[in-house]
């Protein structure tokens, strides 16, 4: 099984994603994936500074996928999309209809983000037709889903590749307003990038102070992170081909190193007094509520 | 424009053919449709009595199923579109990329409308409906300026049918997980959010208070209005501030936008509310009815009387109203 990192959800400054990126390149990973998916106002890295960044970590050894965002509202969000699926260097993934559509039309060959509502097999298999080379499995599915997806015959005998995202805030939704602006009484279109305040997402608690959600600009994530490190032999099992890793403000070197040595059969040995654990969740792998821990 | 009605039963589908809905929408009584409440939708026999009244009298009727099946329950939501087809619906309301295809394929005579949960949000992902599923209609999502809504009418392959009036989602339709997160249930996986089943109110000593699955959504002073507790609207605490971190409780109004939405092109308004009772359905599409008569009467002079509007608050979710995502100040 192999590791990604999937894109950067949160609005960093320039020189810490950077910075981030190049330790990157000498983790145990084999994908990374680049871009802007949440805002199209968060704009510290040009197009052409991703695509430096992706020829950089290419070279190290890296696989780097393209990520699209994954609301696309406007004229210029299209603009910026084509500019992506046309690269011609670098595979794509699409994170929402439009970018399959521009996708498949030029026959390429692409993944699909978890935003791409692929929830059974027809759909798999329709979108791999066009040319979906990977799937990464919409986030509010469980592993019992996932087996039967894969256990239907036009799936097991294909070459789709299935990626689940195993670690991280997981995105939730997407709207048109901003909710960090919001709280901080801007508008949206004079946010003062007030995001970049937060590295880590901004929390939002129940009124009994319970960790709820977490606010991410327009992106609304889950209240605390998902983590499926202990199932990484069950996924290997099924047939998963990647666990996605997504970058957050936290030691991500140690978290990358753990799943390492998960896929590598090693029994990850972990502190009885970390919070961190404590308050991870993992509910939709059962099927269950997202923010329980089974 | 035709006026789009929701029948979440069936004197609330028989109220809108009274009113003069041009099409009435339905879902039968199960997960496939996005609407699934307890008592609420059609069984076949209901749903064989509401087409017949509404055809008789020149209404249409479409019949949602715009959840997405996941593997287990395929032939469930297979069936639900053999059975419509059967029925004689006017056109399938569907969101699934893989039912999308098997209707197309099945029953290529009835019309497929991708629903607002197919969260096509441009022209482009139009295209890629359209090319595949041959839809002939798509709902857009709540997500849109007026501008980009215009944008997308310019250019879609496709007929555009836009929410006017109810509800208002908050999220890009189709792709929001937040009440599977809290409870097990979502929109996408069987037609819920925030789900009844789910839901306790309790009187405590800091005020009534409401809970989905445990975890606390609302806490109402005595002097306060309580309302159903639907996470996105909500007080919550983010940086010691409390207050509704997501939104309020409101209800979509886009009365005044209708001349605007007619020179797009767009060529349907859509009322939400299919939860709601006929007495509702019967006064909104009544005063939809008088709106989009008198804007094909008068043109350019169209202006919303202020009894329409009082009628449209008093129907609302807490007696408010906004443009919401058309607006450029609500973002």
């Amino acid at each position: 099984m192999r590791l990604s990192l999937g894109p950067l959800l949160f609005f960093w400054p320039r020189e810490r994603l950077l910075d981030f990126y190049s330790q990157a390149a000498d983790w145990p990973v084999d994908i990374i994936y680049l871009g802007e998916t949440v805002c199209a106002r968060r704009r510290e890295m040009k197009p052409d500074d991703w695509l430096g960044l992706a020829r950089e970590l290419e070279q190290a050894g890296k696989s780097v996928v393209l990520s699209t965002q994954a609301l696309i509202e406007s004229e210029a969000d299209l603009r910026q999309l084509r500019r992506i699926v046309h690269n011609d260097e670098f595979l794509v993934e699409a994170n929402d209809q439009s970018a399959i559509q521009l996708l498949s039309e030029r026959g390429q060959p692409y993944v699909a983000g978890p935003s791409v509502n692929i929830y059974n097999a027809r759909t798999l298999q329709l979108l791999q037709r066009h040319g979906m080379s990977r799937w990464c499995m919409p986030v509010e599915l469980s592993r019992d889903t996932l087996a039967g997806i894969l256990d239907d015959p036009s799936i097991s005998e294909s070459a789709v590749e299935t990626e689940v995202f195993a670690w991280g805030h997981l995105p939730l939704a997407w709207s048109a307003r901003c909710f960090t602006a919001r709280h901080h009484g801007l508008p949206k279109d004079q946010c003062e990038f007030v995001c970049q305040q937060y590295p880590g997402g901004l929390p939002m608690r129940s009124q009994e102070s319970r960790d709820v959600f977490t606010l991410n600009g327009i992106q609304t994530m889950s209240g605390t992170r998902y983590n499926l490190l202990p199932e990484v032999a069950d996924m290997q099992r099924m047939g998963v081909s990647v666990a996605r890793i997504s970058p957050e403000d936290t030691d991500m070197e140690a978290v990358v190193r753990d799943f390492d040595r998960a896929r590598n059969g090693e029994t990850v040995e972990r502190d009885p007094l970390a919070l961190r654990e404590v308050t991870d969740c993992n509910g939709y792998w059962y099927g269950g509520a997202g923010m329980d821990r089974v | 424009m035709e006026l789009v009605c929701p029948a979440g039963s069936l004197p609330a589908l028989k109220a809108a053919v009274d009113q003069g809905a041009d099409a009435v929408y339905f879902g039968f009584r199960d997960h496939t449709n996005a609407r699934q409440f307890a008592g609420l939708n059609f069984s076949e026999r209901r749903a064989v009595s509401g087409i017949d009244y509404a055809h008789k009298r020149g209404t249409r009727v479409f019949c949602a199923i715009n959840t997405y099946p996941q593997p287990g329950g395929w032939q469930q939501w297979t069936e639900a579109v053999d059975r419509a087809a059967e029925l004689g619906v006017d056109a399938l309301i569907l969101a699934d990329m893989g039912l999308l295809a098997y209707a197309a394929e099945k029953h290529p005579q009835v019309a497929r409308h991708l629903s607002v949960q197919g969260s096509a949000t441009s022209y482009e992902a139009l295209r890629f409906y359209h090319r595949e599923f041959g839809i002939r209609r798509a709902v857009l999502p709540r997500v849109l300026s007026l501008k980009q809504v215009g944008e997308v009418a310019a250019h879609s392959p496709v007929e555009l049918e836009v929410f006017a009036f109810g509800s208002l989602c908050i999220m890009a339709e189709g792709r929001c997980s937040l009440s599977s997160y809290l409870t097990d249930e979502s929109p996408n996986k069987c037609g819920a959010c925030s789900p009844a089943k789910a839901v306790r109110w309790q009187e405590t000593e800091q005020g009534l208070e409401s809970r989905l699955n445990n975890v606390l959504i609302d806490r109402y002073q005595p002097h306060e209005p309580a309302g159903y507790p639907t996470l996105c609207k909500g007080r919550f605490e983010v940086n010691g501030e409390v207050y509704h971190a997501i939104e309020e409780p409101t209800s979509l109004n886009t009365l005044e936008l209708l001349p605007e939405l007619r020179d797009m092109g767009i060529a349907a308004v859509k009322i939400e509310g299919r939860q709601r009772s006929p007495a509702y359905t019967r006064e909104v599409a009544d005063v939809w009815r008088q709106a989009l008569d008198q804007l094909e009467r008068g043109v350019g002079t169209f202006r919303p009387q202020t009894g329409w509007e009082q009628r449209l608050d008093e129907l609302s979710e807490g007696s408010q109203t906004t443009l919401g995502a058309y607006e450029r100040r609500w973002r």
